[in-house]
């Protein structure tokens, strides 16, 4: 069975490492009230995407 | 040529998927807006679409052919009579999709799946309205602003100014309906009571005779 020749070193497995950070999501600024949302998705704070209230209904459920 | 375009399997044999389908499509056309994960909502946008043509259409063929996929007689009903309609003048395009963000507990991208002309959509009277003057300035203000954004929003404002247009001449028409019905009814009542006095009248001259 193949197996390592050598020990990997501290510098190698560091630099393999050195890639695996994670990034904070990007995010925008709401344009109704300002906290940060997700691009092209509804506003979780106030519920607004492109300047239109999509999260409540216009009408009472019956 | 149709190559590749088998669509997705969603984790499901085919009777399942089938029947996820048809459930999504129906619950669309009965509530107007559904939510969901984006990967089933792109799946049945098109198939959604083709019911409402189905419903545009109108004839006999159409309507069997709705209720051999959507399997509830209920939701071809509304369907033909309620939804399509209002899509009558439009060719295609009849939902969106609105994304929401990450579902908690898988990450799934939930989105939601609504008919684009919905009355149940966008500019909620949280309150109930009040005063008539004030709830009228605001959905023009708010006509205004959105007129501005985009060409589809404009749309929106449009239908949003109509339809608030037309749920104050509803209200008008409401009362005036409550005013003139007890007269209709008294009225009614007041002719049901001269006959069947004239009928008491008959069948008292009757045994007389």
């Amino acid at each position: 069975m193949a197996v390592p020749k050598r020990k990997t070193s501290k510098s190698r497995r560091d630099k393999r490492r050195a890639t695996h950070s994670i990034d904070a999501p990007r995010v925008n600024g709401c344009p109704q009230c300002g906290s940060p949302k997700l691009a092209h998705r509804v506003c979780p704070t106030c519920g607004t995407y492109k300047g239109r209230e999509v999260e409540k209904l216009r009408i009472s459920a019956p | 040529m149709r190559h590749a375009r088998t669509g997705k399997k969603l984790g499901r044999d085919s009777a399942h998927r089938k029947a996820l389908y048809s459930n999504l499509a129906g619950q669309l056309i009965e509530h107007g807006r559904i939510k969901t994960t984006i990967t089933k909502a792109k799946a049945v946008k098109p198939i959604a679409e083709q019911m409402i043509t189905l419903g545009r259409r109108g004839d006999i063929h159409a309507r069997r052919q709705a209720v051999a996929f959507l399997r509830s007689k209920d939701v071809v009903h509304k369907l033909f009579a309620e939804v399509a309609p209002r899509f009558a003048d439009r060719p295609g395009g009849y939902s969106r999709i609105i994304k929401l963000g990450p579902r908690y507990g898988d990450a799934a991208e939930m989105v939601y799946l609504e008919l684009v002309d919905g009355p149940l959509v966008f500019k909620t009277k949280l309150k109930p309205e009040v005063e008539e003057t004030t709830a009228s300035a605001a959905a023009v203000e708010d006509a205004e602003v959105e007129a501005d954004a985009a060409e589809d929003a404009a749309v929106v404002a449009e239908t949003e100014a109509a339809s608030s247009e037309e749920a104050a001449g509803d209200e008008l028409v409401a009362d005036e309906a409550v005013v003139e019905e007890p007269g209709a009814v008294s009225a009614e009542a007041d002719a049901e009571a001269v006959e069947a006095e004239a009928a008491a009248d008959g069948a008292a001259d009757k045994p007389s005779a």
